[in-house]
């Protein structure tokens, strides 16, 4: 085990070129209101999605996007690919900001940026073989003329996500596919254009926990192999704990805490972070126990409460809470944290 | 005596290519006040075990053989009338996979309720009315709630108001179906809290489906390992957990990240489950098991217990794999 670990640790990505820089992003989504009740506001009501999300990414690391659901780790995700336009700010990738550019800058840029989905059945159409898939984005890049052409890049991405020999794998269809396998047909999918990053959004929820370390692994030894980033989004920290270099926490459209996977699991500064760890359950019966976890559940994000939007589920809530909202700051090392009480 | 002993029980789903062994020959005991995690791969057999017990097969659903005795009475022959009467939600009762959705959303919540007492007990309607907000208060729900409909209630609320009705006619076992798969992290750890303290304070036996081993850890006494249909390993956590005696068993705990480990790489189980329609020979999980030879192949190894009481398992390996040396290091 100890060689094991040594290897890991230094396998962990020093931190190096940013790739992507995330400054004040914020993502609203409008409510929609019943006549009347549009009469009697004067405000349109928004959704606040993400709200100010100000983060670096590194060439080659897997960084973690965690929260509970509705806390807009996905929309973070989608905002930066433009997958939906954001309401301020700027996501600077290459020197350009992503949010500035037209249709066609855009569509040349995505090349650089690849997302794959939760649902492995829902993600892939069903009348398309593997290889017509896998070529697609090359066609649309304009990198290849036909499936036929891709071919060799085909056969060799296949090969990156150990499905070999890609012969036997390019004319099944997506049915003929397990999970894992349509799952690592998506990595590969992503990975055919040579992107610089690749949003991974719940890649492995819908998978067997039995095979879901394929995928995983998979995604880690990519980032090692071809330098390419992923930003793994996830309600599971367990799994984020063992792939991640960083991870990212989220409450509420805000980042909470962020640091390497190490400083973030094993000395969470949080509350919110320390909560969400202790409610991972432990696969071993010898370690029993319920963590105190927090009371109620994730606020309404048009309504989000003032100040800390943690304090009316925080146990440690003091006057400051209720008043200011803490930014996020340097404690050590890498470990970012937005609390009041870490501050003092 | 065991609350429920459930002997050889066969379920198989009929098909145009044949019938689906998806509950063959399995046999466990559910000891009251106790609870028992049944856990296995997606299409292992574990939901189809859970209608089994509650007779509720769809259409194709067969049982070809053994019993489920009940206090001294095998309730798979009971006349349907009075099963429905007798056993179904007023000794066991279920909560359903995706129970969120389960309640309809035309109805108020507390009246949904009301109406499953009425239909299993005689009583009079405010008898029920306030039965059903004593429930409310047993789950962590306030009673002031009564008269809202589902979509006022928050995921972790509805999941409440499931159990509370499972409870509603005092039961002696709840079978729960992936109870929580749903919810977020936070609001499971709740609702397992919850469901644990009702369990202790009613003395309440419980059979929990799910293919979450972490969760089984945390709440379970003792654990079903099913692979494609069978009983591949069954005893204590403790046993189960800490000495895995079967392959299978042993891959799936070790695939299972621990949060709290030093940082390595997740680890899998290669390959996938078979078709039921045609299971392979001998031991069904011999195709991905690195131990298996020519005996694996054509002789399918009974349950038996190896060196701890009440510890099973089917494996002609098992010896080898109770040593402890890791059979799926790479």
């Amino acid at each position: 085990m100890g060689a094991v670990n040594t290897a890991q640790k230094s396998n962990v990505v020093e931190h190096g070129e940013v790739i992507l820089q995330v400054r004040d992003l914020v993502k609203h989504f409008p409510v929609r209101m019943g006549f009347w009740q549009s009469m009697k506001t004067k405000e349109q009501p928004v959704l606040r999605a993400v709200d100010g999300v100000s983060l670096d990414v590194y060439k080659g690391e897997v960084l973690g996007l965690v929260g509970e659901s509705g806390c807009g780790k996905t929309t973070l995700a989608r905002t930066i690919l433009r997958l939906t336009d954001a309401t301020s700010g700027e996501a600077i990738l290459e020197g350009q900001n992503i949010f500035d550019l037209n249709e066609a800058e855009m569509k040349k840029l995505r090349r650089k940026m690849q997302i794959i989905f939760q649902d492995p059945y829902e993600s892939m159409n069903p009348r398309m073989d593997v290889q017509t898939v896998i070529a697609e984005p090359l066609i649309l890049q304009g990198l290849a003329s036909s499936a036929h052409d891709a071919r060799d890049v085909v056969a060799s991405v296949l090969a990156d996500v150990e499905m070999v020999p890609p012969e036997e794998y390019m004319g099944r269809y997506p049915h003929e596919l397990s999970g894992g396998q349509r799952q690592r047909v998506a990595v590969a999918r992503a990975l055919s254009v040579d992107p610089d990053f690749i949003v991974a959004d719940e890649p492995v929820s819908m998978l067997d926990v039995s095979i879901r370390g394929e995928v995983l692994n998979l995604m880690l030894r990519l980032s090692r192999t071809r330098g390419v980033t992923f930003i793994y989004i996830t309600h599971d920290l367990a799994t984020a704990r063992h792939i991640c270099d960083r991870i990212a926490v989220m409450y509420l459209g805000k980042i909470v805490e962020m640091g390497t996977a190490d400083e973030v699991i094993q000395t969470p500064l949080h509350p919110y972070t320390t909560a969400l760890i202790g409610a991972v359950f432990v696969p071993d019966p010898r370690h029993r126990g319920f963590a105190e976890v927090l009371k109620g559940e994730i606020p309404s994000p048009v309504n989000p409460p003032q100040g800390c939007r943690l304090h009316p589920r925080c146990p440690y809530t003091m006057d400051i809470c209720k008043q200011v909202e803490p930014p996020l700051v340097l404690h050590e090392g890498t470990h970012q944290v937005a609390c009041h009480r870490a501050e003092r | 005596m065991a609350l429920v002993e459930v002997r050889d029980l066969k379920m198989y789903y009929r098909t145009l290519r044949g019938h689906v062994k998806a509950v063959d020959s399995v046999s466990f005991d559910i000891e009251r006040g106790k609870a028992v995690g049944i856990a296995g791969e997606s299409g292992c057999g574990k939901s189809s075990m859970a209608i089994s017990i509650l007779r509720l097969l769809p259409r194709n659903g067969e049982y070809h053989g053994g019993s489920v005795v009940m206090n001294g009475q095998d309730i798979l022959k009971m006349p349907e009338e009075q099963f429905r009467k007798d056993v179904r939600w007023k000794q066991i009762s279920m909560i359903f996979q995706g129970a969120m959705n389960a309640l309809n959303p035309v109805h108020r919540v507390g009246d949904q309720i009301v109406e499953a007492i009425l239909e299993h007990e005689d009583v009079s309607h405010e008898e029920a009315v306030s039965r059903t907000k004593d429930l409310f208060d047993l789950v962590g729900i306030n009673p002031n709630r009564f008269g809202e409909y589902p979509h006022e209630f928050s995921g972790g609320m509805k999941q409440r108001a499931v159990i509370a009705m499972a409870l509603a006619c005092h039961p002696d076992l709840i079978i729960a179906d992936e109870p929580t798969t749903a919810l977020d992290v936070m609001v499971q750890a709740q609702i397992l809290k919850a469901i644990g303290e009702l369990r202790e304070e009613l003395n309440l036996s419980m059979m929990l489906i799910t293919h979450d081993l972490s969760v089984i850890a945390q709440t379970c006494d003792s654990v079903v390992i099913m692979y494609a249909g069978k009983v591949a390993e069954y005893g204590s956590v403790m046993d189960v957990y800490v000495n895995p005696t079967h392959p299978y068993a042993m891959g799936l705990v070790k695939s299972f990240p621990n949060i709290h480990a030093e940082r390595s790489p997740v680890r899998s189980l290669p390959g996938f489950p078979p078709n039921l329609i045609a299971p392979p020979t001998g031991c069904r999980f011999h195709p991905r098991c690195p131990l298996a030879d020519e005996e694996c192949m054509t002789v399918e190894p009974p349950l038996r217990e190896v060196s701890r009481k009440k510890h099973y398992v089917a494996c002609h390996k098992a010896e080898i794999v109770e040593q402890g040396v890791d059979i799926w290091a790479q």
